[in-house]
């Protein structure tokens, strides 16, 4: 056991942590942050990720260990400094984004770093960065939705039968 | 009128604590001096024990205890809630369940040990310190080669691996084979209903908690329906009353039926916390899910389908081989017996219509209710019968079924398979999706795939559903070892908020918010004043749970009642205040008032006077204004709809994309029209995920070929469309007072035959008219092979 310091959602953080400690059981029990969500235990659900360093990560397949001073995210640090929704979780709410909200940390976070490399992202682009997010509520429609709101565009025609 | 009464689509208020990180699931709480369990699970399919040494584990670090079937000779096994009878009069054959496997293994992921340690990481490594000696057996994984004789015996006490053999309408069976000779066509089926993973996105969690200073056990677990789970868990396995048993079901990360069920490690953590005097928490693995968690479907059917000169239905009759798996989960013989069986009338005028379902014991993980529960089954087989018979007949397949349907005026109507549908209009609802679909520019959009080189197909199917589960006294005779009314209490506060407290339980449905637009839109005032509570068996009425798109039928109706009661009462004290006869008062807007005169009072002026009663009529009327009601429903409801599927396959590969899906549902009155399209949006894609990429596969020896995520294909957002969905076709329910019908299973029990039939239409469109059907999932290896000659 080692102390690991790090910095999340902006304040300096320090708890125990094993050699096999993965980020994800680091933030849940080490920091009680219990937002981020642990879904599988082969990296695919993504669940559990969060930034790091600005960047997604899927905190299951991270040790703690290795991210001594980090700058991490999680779903807990994404609301406005007054409390009120940030900009993605709102659109979320308001698309009905996400139904028994267990992977929903992992999928605000995904958007939020999907929306920082890409600002306006298409729908094809949305479902393919969304790929490492499992959804077994929402069959995705209302995410995306939400996703392509967040950014500020037009879903009125989302559901169209495609020509191609 | 509220402005999030009945029939707006409100925000959801759960979506602040489960958008911010604050919910709060079962594996968020950590109770003090709280050990953790790993549970050994068998690695063999089959096999007797011969010996458990856990001398090494033991003796490992944190280790508090190891427990094995030994420990658990005082209590019982886990119970089945539904016994079904046989065609011959018989119970079916019932086998014990243990809490932890006594003497045999019966299937990969069967608990043998289970280890509490400090840690969760101590358990796990204590656990792979104990030695278990097992003598392997020879497995059995098919479910016809199970029945053969001489075949190896899943329970040595049992006669045969038959659970039963059932028979539906058992009387008609000789008359639907004669209808069957006399048929101008007969159109003939088999299909495989491929086993699913539910796959919620929460694994299974459970804590237990033991107090002694009131002998008071406590259980906290990922459950769809606590109050169950008390009553299975305390009277049939560990013997504690209720009133010593609280369960509790917080914030549960979806469900889909997988988590109404009993299940061992929710008795190991209520047991031992008691044992051993301190909390008790086991957190399931993805893994650990895959091989522990019920799984859904496994049918193997023949499905024939009669019709006369005129292409009318004349009768079906089906043969279908439903797998149990090792033990019967709680609810497994009711799904493919009379939540299958009872629908195989469809949408259609079919006289004679006889199921046989013969249930079977094989060595792999019990099979229970998933999404749809037997009603996905019924509505493939006779779905892609009816293409089928189209193609033969060289009909249209959407006239076929027009020609068939169960005619507006002709509801209530009483099927040939026992349930009663008491409205519907499916014409409409096929008018409706072919216009959502823009069926009239398919040819276009084909012409196009076409020159692309692309196959493009369309692909109908029209379901029906019972839900809203389910009168008690029907079921009763059914074999139903539990009534399934639901409860409400509505606590009116003295200042005029309320606090309804539920049997329904919301794992993702959004009661929170749509109850709240009910209680809202009875009283008129503002729904942020009604507070729900579920989940928890300390504070709401005993009530059964959410399955079978039940919750607002059953459920909202309890709520509805109580509300009622609670109005009725109001009315009362508001009369005595405005000095008036109670038939006299009106309410509206949250304001009683005296019909014909402009004498008020508001709502929290009569609430306020119920609780400080000092100008009250105490004689006739006690204080306080609190209300319970139970609601047994009097008949199921029927949803309804028309689904169309466009796809487009590409020939090289034989990938098959979805490139428009379309819903037409009558659930009859809405309350939330946006999550009504939210849970039609799930279901469509658990439902195109089995008809495309989900199976759950088993080698011949048992093993779990699809046990995580890297095997089981769960549907991505890149592998699903955006949908369209309507719900404006409404005919009312006719026995509830709202008039609802539920909408929670209809995606995935639709869509599956919309798939496969789009992918038949396209392949035929591409000359490939020697594929009448391929089997689920349509993965493009499969799909490539069947165009291949």
């Amino acid at each position: 056991m080692a102390k690991v310091t790090m910095t999340v959602n902006g304040k300096p953080v320090a708890a125990e942590a094993e050699g096999r400690t993965l980020l994800s059981q680091y933030l849940r029990e080490g920091l009680g942050l219990t937002g981020t969500h642990i879904g599988c235990d082969t990296s695919q659900c993504g669940a559990c990720v969060v930034l790091v360093d600005g960047k997604a990560v899927k905190s299951c397949s991270a040790l703690a260990m290795d991210l001594e001073g980090a700058e991490v995210r999680t779903v807990e640090g994404m609301a406005n400094p007054d409390g009120s929704l940030g900009t993605i979780q709102q659109a979320f709410q308001d698309h009905h984004g996400l139904q028994c909200g267990f992977c929903t940390p992992g999928m605000v976070m995904s958007a939020a770093a999907l929306l920082a490399e890409n600002p306006k992202p298409s729908e094809a682009e949305i479902r393919h960065y969304l790929e490492g997010n499992l959804c077994r509520c929402t069959g995705y429609h209302n995410i995306v939705k939400a996703v392509l709101s967040a950014s500020g565009q037009d879903v009125s025609q989302l559901g169209t039968v495609a020509a191609e | 009128m509220p402005k999030d009464g009945i029939g707006a689509s409100s925000k959801r208020r759960e979506d602040l604590r489960f958008l911010t990180g604050s919910g709060r699931y079962t594996d968020d709480m950590n109770l003090r001096g709280q050990a953790h369990v790993h549970f050994l699970r068998s690695e063999v399919a089959h096999g007797r024990i011969k010996a458990i040494d856990t001398t090494a584990a033991a003796a490992m670090p944190g280790v508090v205890r190891i427990f094995t079937a030994a420990d658990f000779e005082s209590v019982g096994g886990l119970p089945c809630g539904w016994q079904v009878t046989d065609r011959h009069g018989q119970p079916m054959q019932e086998p014990k369940h243990p809490v932890l496997a006594d003497g045999k293994v019966r299937h990969v992921g069967d608990p043998i040990a289970a280890v509490v340690a400090e840690t969760p990481e101590q358990a796990r490594d204590a656990a792979e310190a104990i030695g278990v000696d097992i003598d392997e057996l020879p497995a059995v994984i098919d479910m016809k080669a199970a029945l053969k004789d001489g075949a190896p015996k899943v329970h040595d006490d049992l006669a045969s691996n038959l659970c039963y053999d059932w028979g539906f309408v058992e009387e008609n069976r000789e008359a639907v084979n004669e209808a069957f000779d006399k048929a101008a066509h007969v159109v003939s089926l088999e299909l495989v209903n491929n086993r699913l993973v539910a796959n919620p996105m929460e694994p299974r969690v459970a804590v237990g908690d033991y107090d002694p200073w009131g002998d008071m056990h406590t259980l906290y677990t990922t459950s769809q329906n606590p109050h169950v789970i008390r009553l299975l868990m305390g009277a049939f396995v560990l013997g504690i009353p209720e009133h010593k048993l609280r369960v509790v079901a917080p914030d549960v990360g979806g469900g889909f039926g997988s988590k109404i069920f009993h299940y061992a490690e929710e008795a190991f953590c209520t047991f031992a916390a008691k044992a051993l005097k301190r909390p008790v928490k086991w957190t399931a693995s993805r893994s650990e899910a895959f091989i522990s968690d019920a799984q859904g479907r496994d049918h193997v059917t023949k499905m024939e389908l009669a019709l006369d000169a005129d292409h009318h239905f004349t009768a079906i009759r089906t043969e279908t081989y439903a797998n149990m798996g090792a033990y019967l989960s709680t609810f497994a013989p009711s799904v493919p017996t009379w939540l299958h069986g009872t629908l195989m009338a469809g949408n259609y005028r079919t006289p004679l219509i006889y199921v046989n379902v013969k249930a079977v014991f094989t060595n792999t993980v019990p099979v229970d209710a998933y999404r749809g529960a037997g009603r996905p089954e019924a509505t493939f087989q006779l779905e892609r019968a009816i293409d089928k018979a189209a193609r033969e007949l060289g009909v249209d397949p959407i006239e076929l079924r027009r020609k068939n349907f169960i005619q507006p005026d002709q509801f209530p109507y009483q099927t040939p398979v026992a349930v009663v549908y008491d409205t519907g209009n499916y014409q409409a609802t096929m008018d409706k999706m072919l216009q959502v679909a823009d069926h009239a520019g398919f040819e276009a959009r084909a012409a196009q795939s076409k020159a692309r080189g692309k196959l493009r197909g369309f692909g109908i199917a029209h379901y029906i559903e019972a839900c809203g589960i389910a009168p008690s006294n029907l079921v009763g005779q059914l074999g139903a070892r539990a009534g399934l009314y639901e409860s409400a209490t509505v606590r009116v506060n003295a200042t005029g908020s309320l606090t309804v407290m539920t049997g329904s339980h919301s794992h993702g449905q959004g009661h929170e918010t749509t109850f709240a637009q009910v209680v809202a839109e009875m009283i008129g005032i503002d729904a942020g004043q009604v507070e729900i509570v579920h989940g928890d068996t300390a504070n709401s009425p005993m009530g059964m749970g959410t399955y079978g798109s039940r919750s607002l039928a059953v459920g909202g109706s309890a709520i509805v009642r109580a509300t009622n009661k609670i109005i009725d009462k109001a009315k009362k004290i508001a009369a005595h205040l405005l000095e008036c006869a109670p038939e006299d008062i009106e309410l509206k807007d949250g304001k009683f008032s005296v019909a014909g005169t402009d004498k008020s009072v508001e709502w929290a002026g009569v609430t306020l006077a119920a609780y400080v009663p000092h100008n009250y009529p105490l004689e006739e009327l006690e204080p306080g204004l609190e209300e319970t009601a139970f609601y047994d429903p009097s008949n199921f409801t029927y949803p309804a709809g028309a689904y169309g599927c466009e796809v487009e396959i590409d020939p090289e590969t034989g990938k098959v994309a979805i490139v428009g899906f379309s819903a037409a549902d009558d659930f009859g009155n809405i309350v939330n029209p946006m999550i009504v399209d939210g849970q039609v949006h799930g279901g469509l894609a658990q439902g195109i995920g089995q008809a495309l990429m989900e199976n759950c596969v088993y080698d011949k020896n048992g093993q779990l070929l699809s046990g995580s995520f890297m095997d089981y294909t769960m549907p991505r957002a890149d592998d699903l469309p955006s949908y369209r969905v309507d719900h404006s076709c409404i005919t009312p329910c006719t026995h509830n007072p709202l008039g609802v019908k539920g909408c929670g299973e209809a995606g995935a029990i639709g869509s599956p035959p919309a798939v496969v039939n789009a992918v038949i239409d396209a392949l035929h469109r591409g000359g490939h008219t020697h594929v009448s059907h391929i089997d689920m999932p349509l993965t493009p290896a499969r799909v490539w092979a069947a165009m291949q000659k």
